[in-house]
């Protein structure tokens, strides 16, 4: 029987997978032909979803972009046996794009069956948790520290020192809450993760509720993903049927379950004290740290935030060992970051590399520069809350330290192409009227700040005492920063103070036409 | 979508005791609510801050936080266009604008005929193929107007 890959994740759904899926086993049926359509993760090469996937003696050969109506053609072509065809792109490992990646967290994402248990154990799972239950839990965070390990949300604490701070901490109940409000535009790692190997990152759950002597760990998923609930809450299940959920996991004497709660559509739930008051049913309003989640965290116990591609990524550590991951990366940044490459390009995806390549590298080699043809005029880095980069920038290497050192931060690893049309002024406007929208209110600076922000730029746009607004607004930025409690205010001046630096122009067209 | 059952106490009170047994309850209550009625009555307001012994006004804080939770029935679908940064790189800003113009509509607001409501979303995760719109649970990758107007006319039907 011939196995056909299909992919269930969202991105391949809102380009036809499932129509594609349903129309591969009707003309399969058709045809009398047996098959088997394996719904699995991508592979993140986005811009040839949905992508069709063979199984043949020469490896898994590619189709993509597949639609509906292409089916009949595909079946012509004999595309069950690797047959020549305009969508095919050879075997999916050989692709050059695929080549050049180090793929760690997403080593299984896109191969295996997010869904079976077997196959994920077939690919490595578990062997990490094992390796966990022998070393016993001080070993274990002991393990990540040395690795290097960040956290990838975009604050890029180490997790070890996190790890040993709830570990430590007094307590009768411990947690384990996964941040998985993914809300930063240019940025779905997260759920990449969570649809293609889910079982990674409930793995990588246990392991931290092993070492910390927590009982229970709570995924926090943004409502935005619909997809991501269907599949993470089945992946769960399927993880508890099998025994590695729920009490004695596999005779460790160890206790631990997971359990999936969804958002209600607040960005600034996405920050980590934020999403605790929202999971105890309060209104996302931002905690004054101290004390810092570790010591009081969920309905104050101690507990481990970590993001996603964090948690899914300790497994792969505690399998391959920390030096394995200590021994990738550059400077303060160890290990591999997922790329997520969008917006305005020819090549958007998932690429996940050693940190340290540059920028202009990802923009230009493997983005494939701008879908429209238009030069490239800035990319934003690191979310709505991330910087502005200009193509003089672009040898910047992909590191927290670098990218801190020009004002920019790497954030979740989320890139924005922008081409030549782009007005910065606007995408300035657009980050304030953000941080206005989504502002919890809890700090005025960022409550009344953005609003003002908004107004400011306005009066910029209608050239209104250009020079003297631009210092209002840099001022506002300068309160906004030191003046609130969490990133959404402290860092959506980023995007702000990165277009009037290196953009200028973008903030005095008014007068320049006045002057002509 | 889901959300045409006529609201009664009685089936309220029976969604928030079967969430009670959860530690935080209050999300979850809610999307439950949402789902069966189509939004969130103040009627279900009070019977869950009496569940939950806190006060109405407390209770009210917390529905009205969420962008999700409306305490008035929205149309009977909902579409959801993205206006993070990654679409606007590819133009969202402007096609939505002119779809809300052609059908006379503002961010928020539902057709005449109760059919569709249409909201803004910042971000659905399918930044490599923006623009991007969310269609009830269905996504859909490099949205046209063509698609938008199409959904208005899908959404009519039913």
């Amino acid at each position: 029987m011939t196995k056909i890959y299909i992919p269930l994740d969202m991105a391949a759904v809102a380009m036809g997978a499932d129509r594609l899926a349903a129309a591969v086993a009707k003309e399969a049926a058709a045809r009398g032909l047996t098959i088997e359509i394996v719904r699995n993760g991508s592979r993140g090469m986005l811009w040839l979803e949905p992508l069709i996937e063979v199984e043949t003696p020469a490896g898994r050969v590619g189709y993509g972009p597949a639609k509906a109506k292409d089916v009949a053609s595909l079946f012509e072509a004999g595309f069950l046996t690797g047959g020549a065809h305009p969508l095919n792109i050879g075997v999916v490992d050989e692709h050059p794009w695929m080549k050049r990646q180090n793929r760690f967290t997403f080593v299984r994402c896109g191969i295996i069956d997010p869904l079976s248990v077997a196959e994920y154990e077939a690919h490595g799972g578990f062997v990490g948790l094992k390796r966990a239950f022998e070393l016993g839990a001080p070993a274990v965070i002991e393990e990540v520290t040395k690795s290097g390990l960040r956290g990838r949300g975009g604050a890029g604490f180490p997790t070890g020192i996190k790890w040993k701070t709830v570990a430590d901490a007094p307590a009768d109940r411990r947690y384990v809450v996964v941040n998985a409000d993914e809300g930063d535009s240019g940025t779905f790692a997260d759920r990449m993760i969570m649809e293609g190997d889910p079982l990674s990152l409930i793995e990588g759950m246990i392991i931290c509720g092993y070492a910390i002597k927590g009982s229970k760990g709570y995924v926090y998923l943004r409502s935005e993903y619909p997809v991501v609930a269907k599949v993470f809450q089945a992946a769960i299940e399927k993880a508890r049927e099998a025994g590695w959920l729920g009490d004695n996991i596999k005779g460790s004497g160890f206790d631990f379950d997971v359990e999936l709660r969804i958002g209600a559509g607040a960005y600034v739930c996405g920050e980590e004290t934020s999403l605790l008051e929202s999971l105890e049913g309060k209104r996302g309003i931002v905690r004054a740290k101290p004390p810092l989640p570790a010591h009081v965290g969920l309905f104050g116990k101690p507990t481990v935030v970590n993001n996603v591609l964090s948690m899914a990524t300790i497994p792969m550590i505690l399998e391959k060992g920390a030096k394995h991951y200590a021994d990738l990366g550059v400077g303060r940044s160890r290990g591999t970051m997922p790329l997520q490459i969008a917006g305005n390009v020819k090549y958007g995806g998932l690429f996940e590399t050693d940190f340290g390549i540059p920028l202009g590298a990802i923009v230009n080699d493997i983005a494939g520069g701008t879908r429209s043809g238009r030069p490239v005029k800035a990319v934003q880095v690191g979310g709505p809350l991330g910087a502005y980069v200009p193509v003089s920038l672009f040898d910047l290497p992909f590191d927290y330290e670098a990218f801190a050192a020009k004002d920019s931060l790497i954030g979740h690893g989320g890139l924005v192409v922008f081409d030549d049309t782009v007005d910065m002024l606007w995408m300035a406007r657009f980050g304030m009227e953000f941080c206005a929208i989504e502002s919890c209110g809890k700090c005025t600076p960022c409550r009344i700040g953005s609003t003002r922000g908004v107004e400011t730029i306005d009066k910029i746009s209608k050239g209104q005492d250009v020079e003297k607004n631009i210092e209002l607004l840099k001022d506002l930025c300068h309160t906004m920063k030191f003046g609130s409690l969490c990133a959404l205010g402290g860092f959506a001046p980023y995007p702000v103070e990165s277009a009037l630096r290196h953009f200028p122009e973008d903030f005095r067209k008014p007068a320049l036409e006045a002057a002509e | 979508m889901a959300g045409a059952a006529p609201y009664s106490d009685e089936r309220a009170r029976e969604i928030i005791a079967a969430h009670m047994g959860l530690e935080g309850p209050a999300l979850p209550i809610l999307h439950a609510l949402q789902a069966e009625f189509g939004f969130v009555p103040d009627s279900a307001v009070r019977e869950m801050a009496n569940a939950l012994n806190i006060s109405r006004a407390e209770m009210h804080g917390v529905v009205t936080f969420y962008h999700d939770f409306h305490t008035s029935p929205h149309g009977r679908h909902t579409l959801k266009i993205c206006r993070a940064e990654s679409c606007q790189s590819m133009g969202a800003e402007k096609q939505a604008n002119e779809f809300l113009a052609r059908h006379k509509l503002d961010w928020g607001q539902t057709t005449p005929d109760g059919s569709l409501t249409v909201e803004p979303v910042y971000c659905l995760g399918l930044c490599a193929h923006s623009p991007s719109a969310l269609y009830d649970n269905e996504p859909i990758g490099l949205v046209d107007a063509e698609t938008l107007d199409e959904l208005v006319e899908e959404a009519k039907g039913k």
